[in-house]
């Protein structure tokens, strides 16, 4: 539906008004940050619908990141807000939703990867078995490494125990902030699998990357967020 | 109720709120000042037992009373900031905090100059000084934290926490330093407990008070409106005020 | 419940036994601290017994200040926390529960190590008992209140000797009540005033303390 432009202003008040059905998917809407008093983005609106996967483009120091942190709730915006099908982002009931993979990779480095992901599903809330952590480490070519303390692991190894969260929690929305960091090219291939496979099966996918998606993924969306001073 | 308040606008009205009060607290405070000082060091009447020495509680009262009023200013600030995220609270909170220093100072400064001629000593651990120098390491703290964040929004967030759990400890601190004293010293030092004070002598004591209060007003005016200058200086409305203020020059260099 | 004790509890208490040296480090300095007084003021028992409960205080708010900065140094530096965020556990929680492991792991052992320093200090049994009661209800404040400056710090390269500047002013009067709770049993006064301040400090700071680390946090994530 195309809403004029006056509208879009104030388009909650008005959907409110007419209380039509929540609009689905991730939106934000009308979201303005500063980084160091240098404003990164105003008024921005971004959606995400779900089948769909956003390729977030822009030069370093754009506000990728502090995109992302905002999308998933780790910061606040000065203006505007986020929601995810309608229901907005301080409601803890969102994260049960979503998967966000930044640029640190939320592992210990004392624990293995197996006690890592263990902990991390029991944060989540998510019934893991073992096995199924095992699993989702196979899937990504991990075999044998489960048991060696994070630190041991060489960095793209670590990614990759980092990524296999996507396995373990079953959300909608996964947002990546550059996912493919120090992946080598059989893990850029495994992931974009992944990423296809998700978004047949009406998933969600936002994510920044600086080197161009291969046909694998199918239908991308580009986004562009420009430097600005 | 505020947050609908552009944040752009906000900063620049509060600037422009600074320079409407600006010249009435200057002029405030030189009047207070020097009306109350003139009339308590020169013709309020002396003191019967400590002579002329006690006449430097007109600066050392006002100083030290707000001192501490400062800190509680400050904490409302960061109470506001937080909970309306108000940009421009946080400012005037990072503001005044040198200012409320500085007061401590004076009433530490002027607080051992006094000590020396009553109890012969430059540094006495009297209750009321201990919580003086106590309420300075805070004072500290909450500027250290402020100058230790890069990103100055995070900064005033950061600082007005901890001026909000260093108002919680200041009466803590208060008491508990007093009781400590009195448990340690016993009651031989209670000079400062003017358990009275003449009506002669407590007017140029009000005076003052109030024209160190206006005093530090002013100077935290001119200190948040430097913070809104740098803070936004990539704003247009700053930019427009920085051409204004170099066009002005100019004019008066050619009519000189 | 189970969430939090398994999720965070137990990741973080299995994580302090995997760095035991870095828990044992700021005992070691209490305890040299301590040594360091009666060679430095002389070892007359009378003077060790009137300094000795002011002197355990200093060195035990001074050492833990040291090993504060694990509160959530670590989980903040790998993303941890992010992801801790992420759960859908309300942040104060989590808060809680780090701060309940670190008084675990960094305090308890300061109290079983509290007879010998009272031995080294010639106290009285009457004043170990008063010292032993002032640092179990005293020690979770400085947990309480350091984690709220930690959170804030957590973000900056070098937050240590911060965090001493941003702690100690607030720790006096915990130590003021702590020294003259013992001073009271020394002379067999009662010393039930002093105790029950202590706790009450305690029970508002842990009421208090949770949401401003959350709060900090999310300033740090910001």
């Amino acid at each position: 539906m195309v809403l004029p432009a006056d509208m879009v202003e104030c388009w909650p008040i008005f959907y409110s008004q007419r209380a039509e059905p929540k609009l689905s998917g991730l939106i934000g809407n009308n979201l303005t940050s500063h980084k160091q008093d240098r404003c990164l983005f105003q008024h921005l609106h971004i959606r995400l619908r779900a089948g769909e996967l956003v390729h977030l483009k822009g030069p370093n120091g754009a506000g990728k990141s502090s995109l992302m942190r905002i999308l998933v709730g780790l910061s606040s915006p000065e203006e505007g807000n986020v929601s995810y099908d309608g229901v907005d982002i301080s409601e803890p009931a969102v994260a049960n939703n979503i998967v966000f993979i930044g640029h640190k990779s939320g592992l210990n480095g004392l624990l293995s990867a197996e006690e890592n992901l263990t902990y991390w599903s029991a944060q989540h809330q998510l019934d893991v078995s073992n096995a199924e952590i095992y699993e989702a480490l196979a899937a990504l070519n991990l075999v044998g490494m489960e048991e060696v303390p994070i630190k041991n692991l060489s960095a793209g190894q670590q990614r990759r125990v980092a990524l296999a969260r996507l396995w373990l929690k079953p959300a909608t929305y996964w947002l990546l902030d550059e996912p493919f960091t120090s992946l080598d090219a059989e893990g850029i291939t495994l992931m974009e699998t992944a990423f296809a496979e998700h978004v047949s099966k009406q998933g969600a996918i936002l994510m920044t990357s600086h080197q161009a998606l291969s046909e694998r993924v199918g239908r991308v969306r580009v986004e562009h967020l420009d430097y600005r001073l | 109720m505020w947050k609908w308040l552009h944040p752009y606008a906000k900063t620049e009205r509060a600037y422009q709120l600074c320079n409407t009060l600006k010249p009435w607290f200057w002029l405030g405070a030189l009047g207070c000042l020097s009306i109350g000082t003139v009339w308590g060091l020169l013709f309020a009447p002396a003191d019967y037992q400590q002579g002329d020495s006690f006449r430097i509680i007109y600066i050392h009262v006002p100083a030290a009373i707000l001192s501490m009023g400062t800190y509680v200013a400050m904490a409302v600030a960061a109470l506001v900031g937080i909970v309306w995220q108000w940009r421009t609270a946080f400012m005037s909170m990072i503001a005044m905090a040198p200012v409320g220093a500085l007061m401590t100072f004076i009433a530490l400064f002027t607080g051992a100059a006094w000590g020396k001629p009553m109890w012969g000593a430059w540094w006495v651990w009297d209750a009321r000084l201990t919580s003086e120098l106590i309420l300075l390491f805070l004072y500290f703290g909450v500027m250290a934290l402020y100058a230790a964040f890069d990103d100055k929004q995070q900064a005033g967030k950061a600082a007005g926490v901890m001026a909000l759990v260093g108002v919680v400890n200041v009466p803590i601190i208060h008491y508990s330093v007093e009781w400590w004293n009195t448990l340690h010293q016993g009651a031989t030092i209670s000079k400062f407990d003017n358990p009275s004070i003449a009506a002669e002598m407590l007017w140029p004591l009000l005076i003052n008070l109030l024209g160190f209060a206006l005093f530090i007003g002013a100077v935290t005016g001119v200190r948040l409106q430097n913070e809104i200058i740098r803070r936004e200086r990539h704003r247009p409305w700053v930019q427009q005020l920085a051409a204004q203020n170099l066009d002005d020059k100019g004019e008066k260099h050619h009519a000189v | 419940m189970r969430v939090l004790l398994k999720g965070i509890l137990q990741r973080d208490l299995t994580l302090a036994f995997r760095q035991k040296s870095e828990l044992m480090q700021p005992l070691m300095f209490l305890l040299v601290v301590v040594t360091l007084f009666p060679l430095g003021i002389g070892p007359g028992p009378d003077t060790l017994q009137r300094i000795g409960p002011g002197v355990i205080w200093v060195a035990a708010i001074l050492s833990s200040l040291l090993g504060m900065e694990r509160l959530f140094r670590d989980d903040f530096a790998d993303g941890s926390l992010e992801q801790m965020q992420l759960s859908g556990i309300p942040l104060y929680q989590i808060a809680l529960c780090k701060i309940i492991t670190h008084w675990f792991v960094s305090f308890m052992p300061l109290l079983m190590l509290s007879p010998l320093l009272a031995l080294f200090l010639n106290l009285t049994l009457p004043m170990y008992t008063a010292l032993l009661l002032t640092l179990l209800l005293g020690t979770p404040v400085i947990s309480l209140i350091g984690a709220i400056a930690v959170g804030l710090t957590t973000g900056l390269q070098r937050g240590s000797l911060l965090l001493a500047l941003l702690l100690i002013p607030i720790f006096i009067p915990l130590l003021i009540f702590a020294t003259s709770a013992v001073e009271s049993a020394a002379m067999q006064l009662p010393y039930g005033p002093q105790i029950a301040i202590i706790a009450a400090i305690m029970l508002l700071a842990l009421a208090l303390s949770p949401f401003a680390v959350s709060y900090a946090l999310k300033v740090s994530q910001n």
